[in-house]
């Protein structure tokens, strides 16, 4: 069989707990490199973990003595032990937020969090997988950073490889949101914008990476893909570390490729697994918009395989026709008893009201599509309302100005007789 | 009809290192077909036990992702570039 195997791997390299890469689809192990697919079967490669055994108690008060940022869950990542020490942007640990407001609005009664990681340093989660992708760049030794972006991942691969002293080139659709273009150009990399939508840019970079015009480059959500994604388990640890070391009962996540719902679970049983939170059973609920539904339909139909469509909605940034992980995310639904919905444009629009009027926060149009995917699983009785619920929001609002219509009540003269007569 | 393949980095072992081949076939089950001829081994990797593209292929016949055209059937005119590509996403 003419692939590459764990035994001939690449040069061996120092990524914390990380002892391989396995295939999620047939289980094929191979060595710690700049791989994304099985050669076996084409399946996603992710990390298999040697993880910490030992006091679980031990364990948790060094996570609970570590830096204020992801770094904290360091023997749980593919990362070097001393990352905290490096030049990197430190994301993580955003505010999980008591959402006592919204939840008396959807009638939930057993506790609603918002887990706002619009506080990440370039204003989305983003930061988070970037943040172990940087890592594996340096341990590969890649001088260039890049991506395939919808605008997000643009801006935190930019800000990143400033801090860390890479160069970047990154790549996005054409017509993304101009809040979005500018934070991913301002950072001094390339930005090149691709005439289509971001699946033909992804494939365009898929194609990139096997040419040498590529030779050097880490991009991040392709060939450094498997360490990548793993920056979205520290979404789980933070909620469960947040809540008291507790699992949350039901969690609303959005879907773009399905990435970060599959990387949730999974930090989710590590945790259980490790004996840091108590197992007990949680649901987890995918949100997508309208426009952009491919795992939402499937779910629904009760099909385990994902129709791609072609996106057609204003919630750019999980604006992805084709989710690689959407198969895994109909498992995942099915087998905690969650389910995927989505919600349409309006619908977005008036959830980012609800979540600003309500709480505080200015959500981007993912954060849209979670508030207006619970509020309306709450409707149909999906969501149970007496359960600890915690919804994801995933980017700052300011990214996204376009989405929402907002400007003064009125205009005014400078005088008191003016302000009466609006009548506010 | 001869048509242009483009192969990912994974499947290079089948094709010497080349990164791009050509290959004859009127549809794209006849190009995969004619691969196989050539670069044996190579058809196993693109699809499944029962002959269907494998989940996480994605094939594309010039610009098209031959999921929204005729899978396995779409027709590769003369001169056509396929691209076989892992499937990946994130954005």
């Amino acid at each position: 069989m003419a692939v590459q195997s764990v035994e001939s791997s690449t040069t061996p390299v120092a990524l914390g707990p990380a002892a391989a890469l396995s295939c999620r689809e047939c289980g094929e192990r191979f060595g710690l490199g700049p791989i994304f697919a099985c050669a076996v079967c084409f399946g996603p490669l992710e990390v298999a973990y040697e993880l910490p055994a030992g006091d679980p108690e031990a364990l948790r008060r060094r996570i609970e003595a570590g830096p204020q940022n992801i770094w904290r869950y360091a023997p749980l990542l593919p990362v070097p032990a001393d990352v905290a020490d490096k030049p990197g942007l430190n994301p993580g640990f955003t505010k999980l937020v008591k959402a006592d407001n919204l939840a008396r609005e959807l009638g939930v009664t057993g506790g609603l969090y918002v887990k706002d990681d619009s506080g990440n340093p370039t204003h989305s989660f983003k930061d988070r997988v970037v943040a172990i992708a940087v890592e594996a760049a340096r341990a590969f030794g890649f001088t260039t950073l890049s991506c395939s972006s919808t605008g997000n991942l643009a801006g935190a691969v930019g800000a990143a490889a400033a801090r860390a002293g890479f160069k970047s080139c990154v790549f996005i659709p054409h017509d993304l949101e101009a809040g979005k273009v500018v934070m991913a150009a301002v950072y001094g990399g390339d930005l090149v914008g691709i005439e289509g939508t971001y699946d033909d840019v992804n494939r365009f970079c898929s194609e990139l990476i096997g040419d040498p015009l590529g030779e050097g480059w880490g991009f991040v959500n392709v060939n450094l893909r498997p360490y990548y994604g793993e920056g979205s388990k520290t979404l789980a640890y933070e909620i469960c570390e947040q809540l008291g070391w507790r699992l949350p009962d039901q969690i609303v996540v959005p879907i773009a490729s399905g990435s970060q719902l599959t990387k949730i679970d999974k930090g989710l049983k590590e945790l259980i697994a490790l004996g840091l939170v108590e197992d007990r059973p949680y649901k987890i609920f995918g949100a997508q918009a309208e426009g952009c539904s491919p795992v939402s339909r499937a779910f629904k139909d009760g099909h385990e395989v994902v129709r791609p469509v072609k996106p057609d909605t204003i919630a750019k940034s999980l604006a992805i026709g084709n989710p690689a992980d959407g198969p895994y995310v109909l498992d995942i639904a099915r087998r905690t008893g969650g389910a995927v919905e989505d919600v349409t444009d309006e619908e977005i629009v008036d959830a980012i009201r609800l979540l600003a009027r309500t709480e505080g926060i200015f959500a981007e149009t993912a954060g849209g599509v979670t508030v207006g995917v619970t509020r309306k699983l709450v409707e149909s009785g999906l969501l149970d309302p007496s359960l600890t619920t915690v919804v994801l929001n995933t980017g700052d609002g300011l990214k996204t100005l376009d989405a929402v219509a907002a400007g003064p009540t009125v205009t005014i003269r400078p005088s008191l007789d003016a302000f009466r007569a609006a009548g506010l | 009809m001869s048509v242009s393949v483009r192969i990912p980095t994974i499947l290079r072992t089948y094709t010497g290192g080349l990164s791009e081949v050509s290959a004859e076939g009127a549809v794209l089950s006849e190009v995969i077909a004619d691969l196989e001829r050539n670069h044996a081994g190579i058809a196993a990797r693109v699809l499944d036990e029962t002959g269907r593209l494998r989940r996480f292929v994605n094939v594309y016949v010039n610009d098209d992702d031959v999921r929204f055209e005729q899978g396995l059937e779409t027709p590769t005119p003369d001169g056509a570039g396929v691209s076989i590509i892992p499937a990946v996403a994130g954005g």
